[in-house]
């Protein structure tokens, strides 16, 4: 967050800087990103974060282990159970305790829906910004019940809060699993159109494919998760290296591509929907009854790390205790921290057209893109609306190709 | 393959850096303590020969001075090897990743201007969360801020 921080490539007059962002009202992170552009290809990407820093770190350590789970509710409205299930087997790790079995799989549950509801908020706006609107209103249309869903189980649509240190704060009503089945069904046969519709489609493959390439050696260098990761032929889920709560008890596959493109990541979110049905399904099916929590009375002094796979990738939380009843060190590691570096390479090479795409295909913030504008001589030239248009144009160029 | 750390990559660790302090905290969870000197040379021992991914970095504030965690992940077992090491406080100073692992660029940066510690080789050593406007030297998530 340096105006200092401009490489000399800025400077050279035959580059003209793109800025995308950096003010972003939807999710927590506003990054701002530099494209550095020479006519229509994109160069080099300088990445600047920061605008929304909130020092959660900080505060986190103000606040009692118990109240924690709240406080890091809020880092994300999105994967907002992503959070607290890390930190929850975090500080589990401290006190080496695993949370009731009942607990485990309610809580393995709700991760699996969050995931889903989280890829179609992905895929809806991917789909808005090649251009193809009605998968954006079709794919939002069906995340609705999903959000019911949510309110049924939880009583909230979002911030769950269903996660505590030894357990689950909410149980799931037995007579509630019929009504969560008929929703699973729904959304099944959703995600089965959505999918059909999406790879079937010849525009939408030559828009996506081969576009922002991020190779096996770069993931692997840049440290990529969750989606990211596993479309660029990276097998890494914690759900399967490190497994906790119910995840080792329920069958289901990683999904794998190798291409690393834009495709692959619609290709990995997609298909991880159905693993995640099979997943909540199995759970219901398999629920065992007792307690849903362990009476914790202190914690002792000692370090713990916990790890849960979010819609995006590994949440890493680390907390360190001194036998207070507050922690000394609480890290906070979101996926998209890995993920957003990358894309100085993913970027490269592309033009300003595929870049909104390309930047939003890790699943960071997309209003960003909105916010664009070119400045050219000291002249405004492209405005988030104008760039929305390049992208959407160049769709509906390859439309009437594929017409032909 | 067998989830948690093997013996074997401990045993190649200890053969190698053989001043290492090992502690197991939990089948997945391991703590490797090491002078800051050795930092650079085992993490990327983990790194290149065992294949670790860098996970993450936690800066914290001891009594001892200021403490670095980088928390190394070997995915096929699901294990984390965490190399602890202390750097002192009057003289903060340790050798950056950088140079081959691009994933340390930006939790350098951020402990940097968090912290204080200077990252030795670091190619772009600005502040990545604070404000513009935030005050050179004044460190946030040291003891004895305000």
């Amino acid at each position: 967050m340096n105006s200092e921080n401009a490489k000399s490539e800025i400077r050279n007059p035959k580059y003209r800087v793109v800025p995308i962002g950096p003010y972003h009202p939807l999710q927590e992170e506003p990054e701002f990103f530099k494209l550095i552009v020479e006519g229509e290809k994109v160069v080099d990407l300088e990445i600047n974060i920061g605008y929304n820093h909130r020092g959660h770190e900080y505060i986190a350590q103000t606040m009692t282990f118990d109240q924690v789970p709240f406080l890091v509710e809020r880092i994300c409205g999105i994967c907002s159970d992503s959070h607290p299930y890390a930190y929850s087997l975090a500080v589990e790790d401290i006190l080496k305790i695993q949370p009731p079995p009942r607990a485990q799989y309610i809580r393995t549950i709700i991760g699996e829906l969050e995931r889903i509801h989280s890829h179609y908020l992905w895929l809806g706006l991917a789909g808005h910004f090649i251009g193809y609107n009605t998968v954006w209103m079709w794919v939002w249309r069906y995340r609705e019940p999903l959000l019911d869903l949510f309110e049924l189980i939880m009583g909230n649509r979002n911030h769950y809060a269903i996660n505590k240190i030894g357990g689950a704060r909410r149980d799931i009503l037995p007579e509630d699993y019929p009504k969560i089945e008929k929703y699973l069904d729904l959304i099944e046969e959703k995600t089965k159109m959505f999918t059909n519709a999406v790879l079937d489609d010849p525009v939408i493959r030559a828009r996506l494919e081969g576009v922002g390439v991020l190779s096996k050696e770069d993931a692997i260098a840049y440290g990529v998760l969750g989606p990211t990761a596993r479309a660029s032929g990276v097998a890494i889920d914690v759900r399967k290296d490190d497994p906790y709560d119910a995840y080792d008890k329920v069958n289901w596959d990683i999904v794998v591509f190798e291409e690393g493109d834009v495709l692959a990541k619609a290709k990995v979110r997609l298909l991880e929907c159905f693993e995640s049905i099979k997943i909540v399904r199995q759970c219901l099916k398999n629920m065992p009854d007792g307690p849903i929590e362990t009476r914790i009375e202190d914690i002792p002094p000692g370090e713990g790390i916990g790890r849960h796979e979010a819609p995006r990738g590994e949440v890493f939380h680390y907390v360190r205790s001194d036998g207070s009843n507050m922690p000394v060190r609480h890290k906070i590691r979101a996926p998209s921290y890995m993920n957003i570096a990358s894309n100085v390479v993913a970027v490269k090479g592309y033009s300003i057209a595929d870049a909104a795409l390309v930047l939003a295909a890790v699943d960071p913030c997309y209003c960003c893109t909105e916010r664009t504008i070119v400045y050219e001589n000291g002249k405004k030239k492209y405005t988030g609306k104008d760039l929305l248009f390049l992208s959407h144009k160049k769709t509906e160029e390859l439309k009437r190709r594929y017409r032909r | 393959m067998n989830k948690g750390y093997s013996e074997e990559i401990l045993d190649g660790i200890k053969n190698r850096f053989p001043e290492v302090e090992i502690k197991i905290h939990s089948q997945r969870r391991t703590y490797l303590r090491i002078n800051h000197e050795k930092v650079y040379e085992l993490a990327q021992y983990l790194f290149k020969e065992i294949g670790c991914r860098l996970s993450i970095a936690t800066g914290i504030d001891t009594r001892d001075g200021l403490e670095i965690i980088y928390h190394f992940s070997y995915d096929p077992a699901g294990t984390y090897y965490n190399i602890k090491t202390v750097v002192p406080k009057d003289d903060p100073k340790i050798k950056s990743l950088t140079d081959f692992l691009p994933a340390a660029n930006w939790i350098e940066r951020e402990i940097h201007e968090l912290l204080g510690i200077e990252f030795l080789g670091h190619p772009n050593l600005i502040p990545l969360l604070t404000a513009e406007d935030w005050p050179e030297g004044t460190y946030p998530l040291r003891r004895d801020y305000e």
